[in-house]
């Protein structure tokens, strides 16, 4: 066993668990997605083909002939993909601001930027169609470029666009807390030598920085992949991924062909990123120079003063307007701007319609604590499998965790009622499960956080580490914790965020009386009238301000864990 | 914290996941007798005030009553004290299971038919009945409420005759238009479903897509109810010549592109919605003095009915304690108490509505209806043609 393959292979697998430890990492998390993803999934196919005992294997043929299904297929695919390299391109810039720069309020910058992962998507479909639609500011701007009556409404340049909104903090935090590892002086050497800012960019920035690109990346194909919400209210009308083809199956009431359908998904993505993972798995090959530090500084010259203003304009252009329109509307009445509807939301009627905020916080603060738990302890055993063994099913073992975010989540969802369904083991009324289920969704970004940093951590460190005689266990805590400890935070802020948005586990597996955020969000906008849509509002900007603030104290936790003295907490 | 991870959380949260599945397992669980409350109470008086057993304090010890779980849709609401006076009257305390709309339930009890989630289901619609009453869903009873207050329910509520399900309440789909868009245009808000593809009304209306949307599907049956299984799919193609809006949802619709919803920043005046939307929009809206009308009205002649039942889940272990919650709903305490919390019309016509309802809703005299194996039989049908219509 090599600690990382093809590369100054040590004598020794210095500082790798041993092998009980390694077994026991490993099945960790394959167990947990196992029971919670794969298992269900596959109880809904097989009930979807074994009909009175017999195989029926009509539905299947049903699928594979269908057009609908090739088309949703082909457009999941290619819009996934655009949507990941369109965010991408437009997040570096400002990964590269958030990697290199201390300033002012840049942990405020941070927390902002995941806000938009929490928020419901009617609430920023709605929005977005105010920009968009033919009395927003886009149709104005074409108007004047003689462009008449522009409805973008619905469009999948719509859709492109939200997209790159939800996801731009995947790929700035994954990139920024790998890339502000980078020692400077590598760069400076490149220039010394004569390298323009390209060649630099090229040769030094880009192998060290690719690994966690690409993770980012998938992490954003991945969500694109399933994604259900947006393209149902941004989409044109017909405009379909393979998870809004299965909701429309199951509003039929159709259940075969919506599980075959997951199934296809899960293929159809097991298919795109087969070849991704080897070339993930070559590439985290290229890494393994950092000592850990934080190599951040204050914008000195005037050039990088206007850098980092451009990109926090762009952010605020991008990820405020819409969450500035949504606080505004929480505040509009119906003669001004006032805190009626937060009033009205903390005086409740004698209805049990009526959403109590509070109870509705601490359940979320519940949950997502739980599921945040969850889900760094599985990542933190999955990361480390990843990282230190070079073994081909590592590649395999690696794809299996990434499962949980290509599934169909009601799909799975409607599984976990019918195999956890009989004493000792019926989960269904179980306070855990929903916390279980969004741990999963998580995992593969913490996995995806936590392989490039620990991947980069330089193996000489380690060296030294076991040379004066420190066990594996202690040279996890005394050498690479400090080192990761930024990424292990950035992760936790990932699943804390994604638990508190997430809306389908918590609406169709919780149990408890009282519903989380999203959902009580969503019960408001079920109903007609101002105060309905006012109080929606005035809890979704609660729900903004309970992520921004949780994701600062993790940062403020952080803090306190990292022993290094060295600005990680920071 | 964090330094003990990989030794200590591991078997740590292994076992907190597997007490937990281990530990807790719902409704199910409870071995309370349930033959020992008081089954034979009639469900027509709910007065609280009968000295019955007080809701049980420990689980498994109570002889009286039982814990009922209840599975119901998102919009389900009642007062506080409804489902206490059911308590008080028999002793069952009662869990809510909200599961998403109707059309979720019946995948979600279908899906676990015999092995029900709940005890009680309530809000599966006429649209959806007879494929939930076809997956073995429901038990069927020798003798339901319906058998006391059949003569007050009206007309055009279709029954079940093996007693698995009783009608609660019921609303009607309707086309809403924004009273004060119209007045300031100038124009004729539309009286008549066909009014719709009229070109002075091109471009105001909004509708919802019947494969993503439980209105949706109501109001593409009210056109076909209206229209017949000749016209209707003209009269779509005609619905996109006037260029109709379509959205994946209610909310969309409403609160995105309806203009009086959206607070003026969408752009259609007419939106597929309730009867009941306009009280609701009192009831809700921003209004020191009541209004003289409220401020969306209702198409009156392009309404299509839905019906929501209620009934014993097939498997539950209390089968009794569950039919006295399913004839509870029924009862004059909880059908007068459904108008202002879920914004429907009770199934008993002889309960007073509120004032609201009086003064702002509009009472559907002749809705169209399908019947429940019509609706069974074409619905996938339907809207698969419907697709290729829109797709032009």
């Amino acid at each position: 066993m090599t600690l990382i393959p093809g590369r100054r292979a040590p004598v020794a697998p210095v500082g790798a668990p041993s092998r009980p430890l390694l077994i026991g990492l490993t099945l960790l998390p394959l167990v947990a997605v196992g029971l919670g993803v794969v298992w269900p999934l596959g109880a809904m196919v097989e009930r979807s083909i074994r009909l009175d005992g017999q195989l029926d294997l009509a539905v299947l043929s049903e699928v594979a002939r269908s057009g609908a299904v090739r088309s949703a297929v082909w457009f999941s695919t290619w819009m996934a993909a655009v949507s990941a390299f369109a965010t991408v391109v437009v997040a570096l810039p400002a990964a590269r601001v958030m990697a290199l720069y201390r300033f002012r309020g840049d942990q405020i910058v941070g927390a902002l930027g995941l806000v938009p992962f929490v928020l419901p998507t009617v609430v920023v479909g709605t929005a977005f169609w105010s920009l968009l639609g033919p009395s927003g500011p886009l149709a104005s701007v074409a108007e004047r470029l003689g462009v008449e009556g522009l409805d973008a409404r619905r469009s999948v340049w719509a859709v492109l666009m939200a997209h790159v909104f939800f996801n731009h903090a995947v790929v700035v935090r994954t990139v920024s807390s790998l890339w502000r590892h980078l020692d400077p002086r590598l760069v400076d050497a490149a220039r010394t030598l004569g390298a323009g800012p390209w060649a630099r960019f090229r040769h030094v920035t880009w192998p060290f920085i690719a690994p966690a690109v690409a993770a980012s990346a998938v992490l954003v194909f991945l969500f694109s992949f399933t994604s259900f919400g947006v393209v149902l209210v941004l989409g044109d009308r017909g405009m379909a991924t393979v998870e809004v083809e299965i909701f429309r199956q199951l509003r039929q009431l159709d259940l075969g062909v919506a599980s075959v359908l997951a199934l296809v998904q899960l293929g159809a993505m097991t298919v795109v990123l087969g070849p991704w993972s080897r070339w993930a798995q070559r590439r985290s090959s290229a890494s393994g120079r950092t000592s850990g530090d934080d190599h951040r500084r204050r914008p000195g010259s005037l050039s990088e003063r206007w850098e980092v203003a451009l990109n926090l304009l762009v952010m605020a252009l991008l990820l405020g307007v819409p969450i500035a329109s949504l606080v505004e509307r929480s505040l509009r009445t119906a003669d001004g701007w006032g805190l009626d509807h937060y009033r009205s939301l903390l005086d409740r009627g004698s209805s049990t319609a009526a959403v109590d905020p509070i109870a509705a916080i601490v359940e979320s603060l519940r949950v997502a604590t739980l599921a945040t738990l969850i889900t760094v302890v599985l990542g933190v055993a999955a990361a480390r499998v990843i990282s230190t063994s070079g073994r081909r099913w590592v590649r395999w073992f690696d794809l299996a965790l990434m499962v949980p975010l290509g599934a169909s989540a009601v799909t799975v969802g409607l599984g976990l009622l019918i195999t956890f369904d009989e004493p000792p083991l019926d989960l269904r009324g179980s306070p855990y499960l929903v916390p279980f289920a969004q741990a999963l969704v998580a995992l593969p970004f913490v996995v995806r956080i936590l392989v490039p940093v620990l991947a980069a951590v330089d193996d000489r460190v380690r060296e030294a580490a076991a040379v004066l005689g420190a066990a594996p266990g202690r040279i996890w805590r005394s050498v690479e914790l400090p080192l990761v400890g930024r990424a292990l935070g950035v992760a936790a802020g990932f699943g804390f965020a994604i638990s508190l948005g997430e809306f389908g586990a918590a609406s169709v597996l919780a149990r408890s009386g009282t519903p989380t955020l999203p959902v009580a969000i969503f019960r408001l906008l079920g109903r007609p009238g101002a105060a309905n849509l006012g109080q929606a509002m005035a809890l979704s900007t609660i729900l903004v301000v309970v992520t921004a603030v949780a994701v600062l104290a993790s940062g403020r936790l952080r803090g306190a864990v990292g022993s290094d003295g060295g600005g990680f907490g920071s | 914290m964090y330094t003990s991870t990989s030794r200590l959380l591991i078997p740590l949260v292994l076992t907190a996941v597997l007490s937990a599945a281990c530990g807790s397992s719902g409704s199910s669980a409870d071995d309370a007798d349930p033959t020992s409350g008081d089954p034979s109470s009639p469900i027509a008086s709910s007065s609280p005030s009968e000295g019955s057993t007080e809701a049980p304090e420990t689980e498994g010890e109570s002889l009286a009553g039982v814990k009922l779980t209840l599975m119901t849709h998102d919009s389900f609401a009642v007062s506080e004290g409804t489902l206490e006076a059911f308590t008080a009257e028999t002793g069952h305390e009662v869990v809510l299971l909200q599961a998403g709309d109707a059309g979720e339930l019946v995948n979600r009890s279908v899906l676990t038919a015999g092995n029900p989630e709940a005890d009680v289901m309530f809000g599966v619609d006429n649209t959806f009945l007879s494929a939930a009453l076809a997956g073995g869903v429901f038990e069927g009873r020798s003798e339901t409420a319906v058998d006391a207050f059949g003569d007050a329910l009206p007309d055009g509520i279709p029954l079940d005759p093996g007693g698995r399900v009783v009608p609660v309440d019921f609303g009607d789909v309707c086309l809403n238009y924004d009273r004060s868009w119209f007045a300031d245009a100038g124009i004729e808000p539309p009286s008549e479903l066909g009014d719709l593809a009229d070109p002075a009304l091109a471009g105001l209306t909004v509708v919802q897509d019947p494969s993503t949307s439980s209105p949706g599907l109501a109001f593409l049956m009210a056109t076909v109810a209206e229209f017949g299984a000749d016209g209707w799919e003209t009269f779509w193609s005609d619905l996109v010549e006037n260029d109709v809006m379509v959205t994946a949802g209610w909310e969309d619709a409403y609160y995105g592109a309806f203009t009086h919803g959206s607070g003026g920043e969408g752009d259609r005046p007419i939106v597929v919605s309730y009867a009941s939307s306009p009280p609701a929009e009192v009831i809700f809206g921003d209004y020191d003095v009541p209004p003289e009308q409220a401020p969306t009205g209702v198409v009156a002649d392009a309404c299509f009915r839905q019906v929501e039942y209620a009934g014993v889940l097939a498997g539950t272990d209390h089968p009794e304690a569950a039919g006295q919650l399913v004839d509870f709903m029924l009862s004059d305490t909880f059908q007068s108490d459904v108008a202002l919390n879920m914004f429907v019309f009770p199934a008993r016509g002889d309960i007073e509505l509120p004032r609201e309802f009086v003064d702002y809703a509009e009472v559907i005299e002749n809705p169209l209806v399908l019947s429940s194996e019509e609706i069974e039989a074409n619905r996938s049908d339907w809207i698969d043609a419907w697709d290729e219509v829109m797709a032009g």
